[in-house]
């Protein structure tokens, strides 16, 4: 299962130049709390920002990482 | 004649595909949850159902626990990987997290149409506890 530093660095690595904080809100390991601030956001609706973040997980979402919640908003 | 096992998975999933497209068409309001308004099995689901309830709009909710394969052909319409899923009017609006910040911009409200409350949505507890709050 990953930890809040691997997934700060996997959204940091898909949306350079963005600001990223993670943490793991129920301490097993599975529910995560993430905060993005990135510039490709720019112009984007809260939806599509959080459809970028979760793509860059792909199928682990509801897997690995059962839950990421997220709050967005472009830099 | 024996069809193979997988068309008729396909042809299965087309029609699940097509139900689900019927109930998003159909009801103004539709949020995909775990469990039931009554009974969420999940503390996001009973989250966005309160601020459903909160605003009291009506809707309609689906169960996705019923079968798997709901999630599945969901997810591969709507684009969007988790459960809840609230749409309005034909459109994802989103998950728990875009409900919640909608919902205390007062966006949510005008989007459906109805008076901001004053009150702050009431979750349902999930599992054991809801006998409780029967009781209660």
């Amino acid at each position: 299962m990953p930890k809040p530093e691997e997934i700060k660095a996997r959204i940091e690595a898909a949306l350079p130049g963005s600001r990223v904080e993670v943490e793991d809100f129920t301490g097993g390991g599975d529910h995560f709390r993430a905060t993005v601030e990135s510039p490709a956001f720019a112009g984007k609706t809260v939806l599509e920002q959080h459809r970028m973040v979760y793509e860059i997980f792909g199928a682990e979402i509801g897997g690995p990482i059962h839950a990421l919640s997220l709050k967005t908003k472009p830099l | 004649m024996a069809m193979s096992t997988i068309e008729i998975d396909a042809q299965e999933r087309q029609e699940l595909r097509e139900q689900i497209e019927k109930v998003i068409a159909e009801h103004e309001v539709v949020l995909f949850m775990k469990g039931t308004p009554e009974a969420p099995a999940c503390g996001f689901s009973a989250r966005t159902v309160a601020i459903l309830q909160a605003l009291g709009k009506p809707f309609a909710a689906v169960d996705v626990l019923v079968d798997p394969r709901i999630r599945q052909e969901l997810s591969a319409l709507s684009n969007w990987p988790t459960i809840p899923q609230l749409f309005v009017r034909g459109e994802l609006v989103g998950g728990c997290d875009i409900a919640t910040e909608l919902f205390e911009s007062g966006e949510l409200a005008k989007l459906l149409g109805v008076e901001q409350p004053t009150q702050p949505p009431e979750e349902q507890g999930v599992g054991l506890t809801q006998i409780e709050n029967r009781l209660g």
